[in-house]
């Protein structure tokens, strides 16, 4: 490594000095409470400062160490402030009375307790626990037909395969808007006999929702089932075409017992990504369709997955504590299933 | 395998193929149809191609792209900038990030490492809503706004986008040899010489994935941006600007999908350029993720 020479020393010195001076300056001003629109400048060459001093100071002995270090402050930085710290304090609202700015007094467990008894909650609960298990099903095996369909040696294939997958590029809004036009004035055209758009009534509202996410994610999970397909070594398939196995036998036999790992991989990219639903939701029915019975309640959240109604609570109710509360559920739901599901499919593959 | 497939059922196959990419491709082709037309040839008949043309479509994307609630080039710029800066800094500091977590033989760096994996399965609206509160204490202490900035949001996307990031990047970084580092270093390399000079150009393809996983995710994000930005602030990303804009024309199909219509476009130019690398760069990040 290179002798620091004195001027760069010097330099560092000052990069240091300077940096500190300016850090200090600018949370002085923002202790004294002035205005000052340069508060936030000064705060960043600061910190540049701190660390160029820091960097161009001929420490050798730890140098590493502090390379490390600046290395990882960015992104953990980053990380603790968007994640962390939120996570910490959300759990800390979620027991009190918070109003997305302040809150007055602890409540324990009430936000909780209230949540059970909340019948539009537990409605939601249960239409994001049959939306999830009729997605995975026939999201996984829509995606493996066709997945199957564009293995086969045809022409063209690459062109199928990609307009398969051209759903996934558009964001769920936006798909949304043009599904609700779809449902609301081409379908009930096209179909004569139907005399309302599906969207009207919570039933065919929430299959319109179904068509439109497998529409939606089929295309994605096909991709990651045609990689592993294609991992089936071709000699066992040449194996077992000498052996005299029909289409089905190598099927069930051979290609569904090697691509297992995949099976598991797309089963848990369905299972989260459905249950944590919420752009088609907002922009299809944002929610509403009308359920004359539910517990003895009539409920006007018909098609509100969980993610929707933590959101309609917090911002749309301004019940923030409350849909923090209930956001906590989600994800301890979540924590749990998709724990579950490792478990499962790890020891199903040990068994193979 | 040897044996041919008889012709009839290439052509079932062929077939079966067509008409499914016809109906995926369906409100595609919808999207771009109605976007000539106006409202009332629309409700009569939302398929056929009467009342189709090309001055309708100028006057509708006219009357979009200048409407206050949309303002397409303004919340399309944003968009840009946003998913430009968020996946520029989210390459860099997570390469090095799972650059140091590989080579630093740590307990801190084996937590670290573990608590970005475990941050995986935490949804979005666990923590948006203390999120906001946190960003506008933040934005109030250090003087520089967090909520309905772009640096706030790029900040944002930087912490969310990191766990992946990290973990796609390390996998890759970990079966890089450290034979090369170690001559580097005796080469006189200062280690951070050595990362930028050696290990982060071997990188690209690995930096190629996370950059199409995550501009795929940012671009079409809507609840961050509608928590942080807000509907009606100054600064609205693609999605945001849509659901704004929607919001205020309830039954204006024309104008509703001449939007929806601009909103895809970006991403299916980007998808015909880029189509190998962006399917790869998903089915890489699934088997990984």
């Amino acid at each position: 490594m290179k002798e620091a020479s004195a001027s760069t020393k010097l330099f560092s010195l000052i990069c240091l000095i300077g940096g500190i001076v300016l850090l200090i300056w600018s949370l002085a001003l923002d202790f004294m409470g002035t205005k000052a629109g340069y508060r936030g400048a000064l705060l960043v060459v600061g910190i540049i400062g701190i660390i160029a001093g820091m960097y161009l100071l001929p420490t050798l002995k730890y140098h590493r160490t502090l390379i490390y270090v600046i290395f990882l402050f960015p992104l953990l930085f980053a990380f603790a402030v968007t994640v962390i710290i939120p996570l910490f304090l959300g759990l800390f609202y979620s027991f009190t009375n918070w109003n997305g700015i302040r809150y007055t007094e602890f409540v324990g467990f009430a936000n909780y307790a209230r949540m059970f008894r909340q019948p539009s909650f537990l409605w939601s609960i249960l239409l994001t626990a049959l939306f999830v298990v009729f997605n995975m099903i026939l999201v996984n095996l829509v995606a493996f037909l066709l997945a199957l369909l564009c293995t086969s040696k045809l022409k063209g294939m690459g062109f199928f395969r990609a307009s398969y997958f051209l759903p996934n590029l558009i964001g769920g809004i936006v798909l949304g808007y043009i599904w609700q036009f779809i449902f609301s004035n081409v379908v009930t055209k096209i179909f004569s006999g139907m005399k309302y758009s599906m969207l009207a009534s919570t039933h065919t509202a929430f299959i319109a929702i179904i068509i439109v996410y497998v529409w939606q994610y089929a295309g994605y999970i096909m991709l990651i089932y045609i990689t592993g397909l294609n991992t089936v070594p071709g000699d066992v398939l040449e194996a077992a075409d000498i052996d005299g196995a029909n289409a089905t036998q190598t099927l069930f036999q051979i290609k569904i017992p090697m691509i297992a790992p995949t099976i598991t991989i797309c089963t848990f990219l369905t299972l989260t990504s459905a249950f944590k639903q919420f752009d088609v939701n907002l922009s299809l029915t944002n929610g509403t369709g009308s359920v004359a019975n539910f517990m003895g309640n009539y409920l006007t959240n018909g098609t509100q997955m969980l993610a929707l109604n933590i959101y309609n609570t917090a911002v749309v109710e301004n019940e923030y504590a409350f849909g923090q509360a209930k956001a906590f559920l989600f994800f301890v739901i979540l924590a749990c299933v998709s724990i579950l599901q490792v478990r499962i499919s790890n020891s199903k593959e040990v068994e193979l | 395998m040897n044996r041919k497939e008889p012709t009839s059922r290439v052509i079932t196959k062929f077939v079966i193929a067509t008409i499914i990419a016809v109906y995926v491709l369906f409100p595609f082709a919808l999207v771009v149809i109605n976007s000539c037309k106006q409202t009332a040839d629309i409700t009569a008949n939302p398929i056929g191609l009467s009342g189709m043309s090309i001055g309708q479509l100028f006057q509708n994307l006219n009357d979009v792209v200048n409407n206050p609630n949309f303002l397409f080039w303004h919340a399309f710029g944003f968009s840009v900038l946003i998913t430009v800066l968020s996946l520029v800094f989210l390459a860099l500091f997570g390469a090095m990030t799972a650059w140091v977590i590989c080579r630093n033989k740590t307990k801190w760096a084996t937590v670290i490492y573990f608590t970005f994996i475990a941050s995986m399965i935490i949804p979005f609206q666990v923590v948006m809503l203390p999120l906001i509160s946190t960003f506008r204490d933040v934005g109030k202490f250090i003087g520089i706004p967090m909520l309905q900035s772009v640096p706030g949001i790029v900040f944002a996307y930087l912490g969310f986008g990191g766990a992946m990031t990290v973990f796609i990047l390390t996998g890759f970084i970990k079966g890089i040899p450290y034979d090369l580092e170690e001559a580097a270093s005796i080469d006189g390399c200062r280690p951070e010489q050595v990362f930028f000079k050696v290990i982060f150009p071997l990188l690209t393809p690995v930096i190629t994935t996370v950059t199409i996983l995550n501009g795929m995710w940012i671009w079409n994000d809507y609840l961050l941006p509608s928590m942080m930005l807000g509907q009606n602030g100054a600064v609205k990303t693609l999605p945001v600007a849509v659901q704004a804009f929607v919001g205020s024309y309830v039954k204006q199909w024309n104008l509703i999908l001449t939007a929806a219509l601009l909103a895809i476009i970006p991403m299916v130019v980007l998808f015909l350029f880029a189509q190998k690398q962006i399917m790869n760069g998903m089915i890489e990040g699934a088997v990984k993720g």
